[in-house]
């Protein structure tokens, strides 16, 4: 159906008429009577040694309720937090997995690791008694150099771990690989980190937890993206507290990036606590908090190598990297950077030998897991800057190179050597597209032009795939996660014809009650505003794998496209009890149930009706209602691709980069409302601009403490820092998925640092900078230039 | 934040005496600076003496050819004033780019300047106009006013009342933000008064200083070609994960000759 609120049309948010009047529900608003507020004491070390706690003179203080340390979980016999994706290693041995104690019991491992959870009449009051906890500490040597964590003679992390290594893990048959380079023309070498990222969504991470004593109950409210996941770990694995006494409500979050997937000490103590206490607890995250205690995203030392013959053609890819886990292993931190990195490294390209090799090692820094692309912006970070490179190295234009290894739109399924298959792609025509966009041809006068200026204008390229909607379950079980990988939905209608569609997945600012609303009208022609969209909590759906990695309308969207199908088989057949045909005959078309042929028709809302009250209904052949539910476990991953490319001007006197024009065109397969997927490639590239320029979290490498801790230090990217950006798309529709769509929510951020970072290397090679750092802070970049000065000067 | 006793007084007679013989007491104009402080629980003060309710100390006037603010001025009333615009543009474009507009809004001149902050625009061009700094006690020259980190020549319980600028011939500023921040990094600010050329700047060291060779090569010659050899050294300068001392020393060169190309336009 086309219409003005369908598949495919410009819709505005429903959801935003509450965020931008402030009548949104976030955790904090949540009026709790007789509520305590719960404050954590935190290591203000990296690494030590926790001699003694001492709270005897906290407990006295005025409003405290109740103090708890590391010890009193390790008497009620609490569970460690998990990871709940077991990589082998290139033996075939499960990782390491050091324990993850909810509260540090005898020693701290980073800056920002629980001591103690303080719980007061207010706020203020348990950060007093906080501040009156006694700790001794024994401070011990630190490691938080990526670079140097696997180095002998390194402070360990963990005995669990020795030489802090948690798995040495590869891909590809490195023999081959290395035949392949033997028999190069050009090899193209590069040495990468990718910066450490802090999330920093909107609404920190909070929690609040209600106990009730007559039913045994526990109602948690917590900033997740997927309650009910969240709910299966602290059940399962951390507290005990059967599934079924535990309801986990997530309401309105604002931003998670990632950062909200997991299972935090934070909610654990606050759920756990609120039966010790006997009175609801409240919590919520200061933004210091935030930047030092929420996982934090990338961190990879990274050397990489591409092998090309004479007539530019890749021949092979190897890469070496290791990626920083933290001091401890997040829910999913594991996975990143294998089976969402190195699987990714062919990126559009035929190239068909790959190796990589990949350490994962423990530091005393935050821990590190999933953040808005995870692994698959390191993977094309790597691809995408080495292709340039070559390219540079070889004279040949970049665009060109690309086009020249394209994977061919005749090839797929595309089986890749790094396990992956491509279902769909054409890539010759999206690079087209974005080149004449950003009016490639041009360029050089432009970057004439800014020369007379005394500015110095670079452009690149950066042609991402990315695998989102992680799939099929059976697949994901055999790589060691601990999850399914469907999604489930709900249909609902209630007697008067309107419907709550009850999703699986969490929208915590992606729109998605905008989007589906929009599924269901489309498919079922009920009215936008006689739909509503229900998430997030786990007593209201049946069960939900929640939001990340792209996922949420290619397997979400697609079980409510799955539940629609049986509303209307279930309604053609009461239709046509009302119609008394014969319910083969009856087809289903804007809404209402027809006779082919005939001028018989039914109104959706009067079958539905009818299956309320079920005066005449077909009682013997089906049951009253309308209500289906549905279950989606997808055949693949869906493959987004896309070109970006970024313009920059760079002034050689401060270092200053500036973002002049920025480029992107996306096959997303079909697309549900543009206007909430220009929004999604908006906030991608921002976030990618944001790595390539401007983020970067820092530890200081003596003490480990967190230098860039507060915004006064840590750069966001704010919305003077970007021009308008030029967005383009091209459709090939994803084949195994009954919408044809893919994700669209990381892309921006995938791609966009490789593309920056492309422009800024295009823009300074004239004056001989080889390597900028990211982020391309102007220190950075003046101290590039600099450098380049004075080796030529030599 | 801890808790502290709060004080609105209406003229400054009364705000001395709330001051008076409290060692902890502290006075707040903007409070933008203060109140992240005592959020963040860095200052436990016994008192805060809130200035805001004293009128007497708001306002910009035209005394000859000076222009005198008072010291709870707002930067954004600085930054709009007809008179501060007409005899010292550059202190107008200063102000109208400190913080944001919810900053310029509370934030005030003389907050600014009794705080103190390496990385705060007025002293720039406080010293660099030759401002007279008025305060309930007496009266401070620009040059002996700045005294290090965080460091005035404010006595215990005397306050900014007001602050007196010269008519400027030609003068700019030029600031390069700390990205994150974007407090000054370096900020330059050059003047040419009717006492001669100054060139102060803040936000490279611990506090605002002058570069006396930039401003005796600008004396013979107002143009940024007459500074373009001269080079701040290092040593001393802040330094860290946003700037080395050797780029700070750097910036000062790039911003001082950006900001005289400003003044001649």
């Amino acid at each position: 159906m086309t219409s003005a609120t369908g598949i495919g049309a410009r819709v505005l948010r429903t959801e935003d008429k509450r965020f931008l009047t402030g009548t949104g529900r976030y955790v904090d608003d949540l009026p709790l009577a007789r509520a305590t507020y719960a404050y954590f004491l935190r290591s203000p070390h990296a690494h030590a040694k926790i001699k003694s706690i001492d709270i005897s003179a906290a407990e006295k203080l005025p409003g405290v309720v109740n103090i708890f340390t590391g010890k009193d979980l390790v008497d009620a016999k609490v569970g460690g937090l998990i990871c709940g994706w077991v990589v082998k290693d290139k033996h075939g041995e499960p990782h390491k997995a050091p324990p993850h104690p909810v509260m540090a019991v005898d020693t701290v491992r980073y800056v920002g690791d629980t001591v103690a959870m303080v719980v007061a009449n207010s706020h203020d009051e348990a950060r007093d008694a906080a501040e009156a906890i006694k700790v001794e500490y024994e401070v011990l040597p630190a490691i938080v150099d990526l670079a140097r964590a696997l180095d002998k003679g390194a402070p360990q992390v963990h005995a669990e771990a020795p030489g802090n290594l948690i798995y040495d893990w590869e891909i590809g048959v490195k023999a081959d690989v290395e035949a392949a380079f033997a028999k190069a023309a050009h090899v193209t070498k590069m040495d990468i980190v990718n910066n450490r990222l802090i999330p920093n969504a909107m609404e920190p991470r909070a929690a609040a937890a209600e106990y009730d004593k007559g039913t045994g109950n526990y109602t948690l409210w917590s900033t997740s993206q997927n309650p009910h996941v969240l709910r299966l770990i602290l059940s399962a694995f951390v507290l005990g507290i059967p599934e079924h006494k535990l309801r986990v409500i997530a309401p309105d979050v604002g931003g998670g990036f990632g950062s909200k997937i997991f299972c935090y000490a934070d909610e654990t103590m606050v759920c756990w606590a609120a039966s010790r206490v006997g009175r609801p607890i409240k919590w919520t995250a200061e933004r210091s908090e935030s930047f030092q205690t929420d996982c934090h995203g990338r961190d990879h030392v990274t050397h990489a190598e591409l092998a090309l013959d004479k007539e530019g053609k890749f021949l092979a890819l190897k890469v070496e990297t290791i990626a920083n886990m933290g001091a401890y292993l997040s829910t999913f931190s594991t996975a990143v950077p294998t089976y969402l990195y190195a699987t990714l490294l062919a990126g559009q390209y035929t190239t068909p030998l790959i190796y990589a090799n990949v350490k994962a090692a423990v530091t005393h820094t935050a821990p590190v897991d999933a953040y808005r692309g995870a692994g698959r912006p390191e993977a094309t970070f790597v691809v995408e800057t080495i292709v340039s490179k070559a390219a540079a190295e070889l004279k040949m234009d970049p665009a060109e190179l690309r086009r020249k290894n394209f994977i061919p739109s005749t090839a797929f399924p595309y089986q890749t050597p790094v396990a992956l298959q491509y279902d769909s792609g054409n890539y010759p025509p999206i690079i087209d597209e974005a080149m004449k966009i950003a009016d490639y041809p041009g360029f050089e006068t432009r970057r004439a032009e800014a020369k007379a200026r005394g500015k110095l204008r670079g452009i690149g390229f950066s042609s991402y795939i990315e695998a989102c909607g992680l799939a099929p379950s059976q697949v994901i079980g055999q790589l060691g996660g601990g999850v399914g990988q469907w999604e489930s939905a709900q249909i609902k209608f209630n007697p008067t014809g309107n419907v709550q569609v009850i999703t699986g997945s969490h929208s915590h600012g992606q729109g998605h009650e905008t989007t589906f609303a929009q599924l269901v009208h489309d498919r079922l022609g009920v009215p936008m505003d006689q739909i509503e969209v229900v998430h997030g909590d786990t007593s209201t759906t049946t069960f939900g794998m929640g939001t990340y990695g792209s996922r949420s309308l290619a397997v979400g969207g697609s079980a409510i496209m799955k539940a629609t199908d049986k509303i209307i088989a279930k309604g053609k057949k009461i239709a046509a009890h009302l119609m008394e045909a014969d319910a083969a005959d009856v087809v289903f078309e804007n809404g209402t149930f027809k006779v082919a042929g005939t001028d018989k028709a039914v109104p959706l809302a009067q079958a539905v009706f009818a299956a309320y009250v079920p005066h005449n209904y077909p009682l013997a052949e089906i049951e009253p209602g309308m209500d289906e539910n549905a279950f989606y476990d997808p055949a693949n991953f869906v493959y987004p691709s896309g070109t970006q490319i970024c313009e920059v001007e760079i002034d050689p006197d401060t270092g200053i980069v500036e973002v002049v024009a920025h480029t992107a065109v996306d096959d997303f397969g079909n697309i549900i409302n543009p206007m909430i997927v220009e929004g999604q490639v908006h906030g991608g590239i921002v976030q990618g601009v944001g790595q390539a320029l401007f983020e970067g979290a820092v530890y200081d490498k003596e003490t480990g403490q967190l230098l860039s801790g507060s915004f006064m230090d840590y750069t966001m990217p704010r919305a003077d820092n970007f021009p308008s950006f030029k967005l383009g798309y091209k459709v090939t529709p994803c084949p195994h998925n009954p919408l044809g769509v893919k994700g669209c929510g990381e892309a921006g951020a995938i791609a966009a640092p490789a593309a920056v970072m492309n422009a800024v290397h295009n823009a300074l090679a004239p004056i001989g900078v080889k390597h900028v750092e990211m982020p391309a802070t102007p220190l950075n970049v003046w101290q590039s230039i600099q450098g380049a000065q004075h080796a030529a000067a030599e | 934040m801890y808790d502290f006793a709060y004080h609105r007084p209406k003229s400054v007679a009364d705000a001395i005496a709330l001051l008076k013989g409290k060692e902890e007491a502290r006075p707040m104009s903007g409070g933008m600076t203060l109140i992240p402080t005592l959020k963040q629980r860095l200052a436990r003060p016994s008192d805060v003496v809130d200035l805001g309710g004293v009128k007497e100390l708001a306002g910009i006037k035209v005394e000859g050819d000076r222009v005198v603010i008072g010291g709870m001025t707002k930067h954004g009333d600085v930054a709009t004033s007809a008179d501060v615009k007409k005899l010292i543009p550059a202190l107008a474009d200063l102000a109208g780019h400190i913080g944001d507009p919810q900053v310029r809004n509370r934030g005030t001149m003389g907050g600014s300047v009794a705080n103190n902050d390496p990385a705060a625009d007025y002293p720039a061009a406080v010293v660099a106009l030759n401002a007279t700094v008025t305060t309930n006690t007496g009266k401070h020259a620009a040059d002996d006013f700045f005294k290090g980190l965080f460091e005035t020549a404010l006595a215990d319980g005397e306050i900014v009342t007001s602050i007196s600028f010269p008519k400027a011939e030609k003068a700019a500023y030029m600031k390069f933000p700390n990205p994150a921040s974007r407090y000054a990094m370096v900020g330059v600010f050059v003047a040419k008064t009717a006492a001669g050329v100054r060139v102060a700047v803040t936000g490279a060291g611990p506090c605002v200083f002058r570069v006396k060779a930039m401003e005796e090569a600008l004396s013979k010659n107002f143009s940024s070609d007459a500074i373009k050899d001269i080079k701040v050294p290092a040593d001393g300068l802040n330094s860290d994960i946003h700037g080395s001392a050797e780029y700070r020393a750097h910036l000062v060169g790039v911003m001082a000759r950006r900001a005289v190309d400003k003044a001649n336009k």
